[in-house]
């Protein structure tokens, strides 16, 4: 038995068990913790990635808790699965490695940037504690682990955010909203995990879905998942936690929130999908996405253009590029039931709206990063009040290019490719859908236009003479992620085609996820 | 009819929660309407799970020949339970630092952050 | 918050131990009735807020320590991840002690008995260390909340 059939788990137990020992660490050692924080998560980083390649060759992997061998689903000849499990496919695994590469930057970039805050051994445990809930959320094959794991993710990202709260009162609001919001959506997301097991006696995803009937029931417990987990998600209508969440948490935290409302995102599209399949009345369900989607790129920029405020503007972009990914797996999703079409254009549509995904963390993390950035140096956030600060932040300014370059969609960067996947594949399904998609990404160019000219350019202005370039930890994330972008940007179909094209046929092929689990049944 | 009495008692429970959520300005009667929905989850779980006349399910009376309930959605109920308990106390922590910054626990001059 | 009166301070010195003692029973018995390391731990918390609201925060200090509180935090939550981990040579949270005859390894018997203690393996252990996490959790957090309505209330004075 070797130590590679454990990486599943020891992607999540390593960062639980670094969250625990911080808090002691720091009572021998005041640095300790932050390293403690980021070597634990690079151990994290590379064992995702190793299990990214394992995944990617040999196929989908289960990894079962406390059985006689971790393979084990169907002890002594069980027709159900009655353990709890872990179970990876080429989906959770594309939703990983966001994660993993996300939560470690922001650990590396926290080094630098949590000096001025008190009591950092809490910050880098909850940190972690955030990471384990995004993995958990995106690894687990059981429903109601899932909850359990969405309960960790949002505790952990509340307590973040109302991180300053105890010097000011704008965190502590922003994470009381939060925490309403996260609390509703996981009391329904149990709700309805009580529905699945009333109907069905079961809690895991795959056995649910090889015997989900659409039922009554079932249309109540999807008309309650879908609207909280896109709540979760950030979408238009409930999107009004995510400006105050995002502009309050210290910046690190708010790159490491855009990827845990990804992980809802990921847990939507895997109950439509996974758990529903052809079940469900695809087109109907499609369209509900696809309306959501259209709202929020609609709303979230135009709600942008107006705000002064530098990462208040960046959270409203957050929820306008969360609606292409609605946009693109909502067009796949109201074809999944016709074949031809879902071969012509639905799985494109799909493929963008997934490679959305990872593009959105890494630009969006970017552009976070370079306004915690200005913030940590000017101390400001109100785009009135900064200007010329491209004479004092060389590379900063140049990180900030490429991520508003990014956002826009402008090539050779990574947000043409799958805006440009999205466009050309939406515009087959409905024309329309598709022209929105394109005005809403010059009024994103446009207003970061206005970022950049009220930021950085114009004279040297007196009040920011001590202004130096952000310390080395900082610039090596933002470094990081910018090497990320340029690299999609010049090389998408390298992405695609190995990545982001299986995380779509896992989705879209039930009977290959069910089977991992019931061997084919 | 009377066996479905729980149900009834725990639509009541969520549809008070959600007009205590809806309706009450006040930051801690909020986190009771958290609390409430919560405690119908909960029942809804725990009635799921409950046999008519059967006993509880303990290992050390197995074979007795009675009836058990399904220990299942009791562990999911006390995991809920042990998760409530933290948001319950994370939400008046929240709301002791509102407190503390505000002056006030009424959601109308809670609103610095418009927009 | 100030100390109760006499009669309320009385009666917690008679039942605090009774409480703590229950407390420590439900978590040693959790796998065999049922009770388990969450209610146990709960149940001694409520005799530290027991303590907490009858002497008043001020005079609690020199009994309840918050720093001592969130180490045996730390070290519940450790014991009970490295229990997981030790189970790692087969799979992660693997029960390796339970049937192998030594510590908590007794075979479990079957039918009507009043149940033996050292059957359920690591269970027991486990139900220790989320007991002692459970408990100090909450000693840190009726503490802490304490000391955050102490300083509101300054507030509202001044």
């Amino acid at each position: 038995m070797s130590l590679s059939n454990h990486i599943p788990i020891l992607i999540i137990a390593i960062p639980l068990l670094a969250a625990f020992l911080v808090p002691l660490i720091n009572r021998i050692n005041k640095k300790a913790a932050g390293i403690l924080t980021a070597l634990a998560l690079s151990v994290s980083l590379i064992l995702t990635i190793a299990l990214a390649v394992k995944i990617l060759t040999v196929g989908p992997q289960v990894y079962v808790f406390g059985a006689a061998s971790p393979s084990l689903t169907l002890p002594s000849g069980l027709k159900f699965p009655i353990r709890i499990m872990l179970q990876i496919d080429a989906m959770s695994i594309f939703m990983g490695l966001i994660t993993a590469v996300v939560s470690f930057l922001g650990a590396i970039y926290s080094l630098s940037f949590t000096k001025q805050y008190d009591g950092v051994d809490k910050y880098y445990s909850l940190l972690l504690l955030l990471t384990v809930g995004m993995f958990g959320m995106e690894f687990t094959g059981d429903i109601f682990n899932f909850f359990v794991f969405l309960e960790i993710a949002s505790i952990a990202s509340v307590a973040l955010i109302s991180f300053r709260g105890i010097d000011f009162g704008e965190p502590a609001e922003a994470g009381f909203k939060y925490m309403i919001v996260s609390s509703i959506s996981a009391l329904m997301v149990l709700f309805a995990i009580g529905i699945f097991y009333g109907q069905y006696d079961l809690l895991n995803f795959a056995a649910l879905a090889s015997v989900i009937k659409y039922s009554q029931l079932d249309k109540i417990a999807l008309g309650l998942l879908i609207p909280v987990l896109a709540m979760k998600a950030g979408a238009v209508p409930m999107h009004m936690w995510t400006p105050d969440a995002y502009s309050e948490a210290p910046a690190p935290i708010t790159m490491i929130l855009v990827a845990a409302s990804q992980a809802s995102l990921y847990a939507l599209f895997r109950v439509v999908f996974s758990l529903y399949n052809i079940s469900l009345n695809a087109l109907t369900v499609g369209w509900i996405i696809i309306v959501f989607g259209l709202l929020s790129m609609f709303i979230g920029v135009t709600m942008a253009i107006v705000q002064k405020d530098i990462k208040r503007l960046m959270a409203y972009h957050a929820v306008s590029q969360t609606g292409y990914m609605f946009l693109g797996v909502g067009v796949g999703l109201a074809v999944l039931a016709n074949p031809e079409a879902l071969k012509n254009y639905g799985i494109t549509a799909m493929e963008g709206g997934i490679f959305h995904i990872m593009n959105h963390a890494m630009y969006k993390g970017l552009l976070f990063l370079t306004a915690g950035a200005l913030f940590f140096r000017t101390g400001t956030r109100d785009l009135n009040k900064m200007g010329g600060l491209a004479h004092y932040m060389k590379y900063t300014t140049i990180f900030f290019i490429i991520g508003a370059a990014a956002i826009a969609g402008l090539p050779p960067f990574n947000g043409f490719a799958s805006k440009l996947l999205i466009y050309e594949s939406v515009y087959r399904f409905n024309p329309l859908l598709s022209i929105m998609a394109m005005v809403v990404s010059i009024l994103t160019l446009a207003s970061f236009v206005k970022v950049f000219h009220s930021a950085f350019l114009g004279p040297k202005l007196p009040q920011f003479k001590e202004v130096k370039e952000t310390p080395r930890s900082m610039l090596f994330a933002m470094a990081v992620l910018s090497c990320i972008i340029i690299f999609f940007g010049l090389f998408p179909d390298l992405i695609v085609k190995n990545l982001v094209h299986p995380a779509v046929m896992s989705l879209i092929e039930q009977l290959q996820y069910t089977g991992t689990v019931l061997g084919g049944m | 009819m009377i066996g479905n009495l729980p149900y009834v008692a725990v639509v009541i429970f969520i549809g008070l929660g959600i007009y205590t959520l809806m309706f009450k300005r006040n930051l801690i009667k909020i986190a009771i309407g958290i609390c409430l929905i919560e405690n119908g989850v909960n029942l809804f779980l725990i009635t799921l799970g409950y046999r008519k006349g059967a006993i509880a399910p303990i290992y050390t009376q197995a074979p007795s020949g009675q009836i058990m309930v399904l220990p299942t959605p009791q562990a999911l109920t006390l995991t809920s339970i042990v998760i409530g308990i933290a948001t319950t106390a994370l939400i008046l922590s929240v709301a002791m630092m509102i407190y503390k910054h505000y002056g006030t626990l009424d959601t109308d001059q809670v609103r610095r952050l418009r927009g | 918050m100030k100390e109760m009166s006499r009669i309320v301070k009385t009666v917690t010195n008679f039942v605090y131990g009774f409480i703590i003692i229950f407390g420590f029973y439900i978590i040693a018995h959790g796998h065999l009735t049922p009770g388990g390391g969450f209610q146990g731990g709960a149940v001694v918390g409520s005799a530290f807020a027991l303590l907490l609201v009858s002497y008043g925060s001020l005079n609690s200090k020199k009994f309840l320590k918050e720093d001592i509180f969130s180490l045996f935090e730390g070290f519940g939550l450790i014991l009970f991840i490295v229990l997981g981990f030790s189970g790692l040579g087969i799979t992660f949270f693997y029960n390796f002690l339970a049937n192998s005859g030594g510590w908590f390894g007794d075979t479990a018997v079957i039918g009507v008995n009043p149940g033996d203690m050292n059957t359920g393996g690591v269970i027991p252990l486990m139900n220790i260390a989320v007991g002692l996490e459970v408990l100090s959790a909450f000693g840190v957090i009726v503490l802490t909340m304490a000391r955050g309505a102490e300083f509101t209330k300054k507030k509202e004075k001044s």
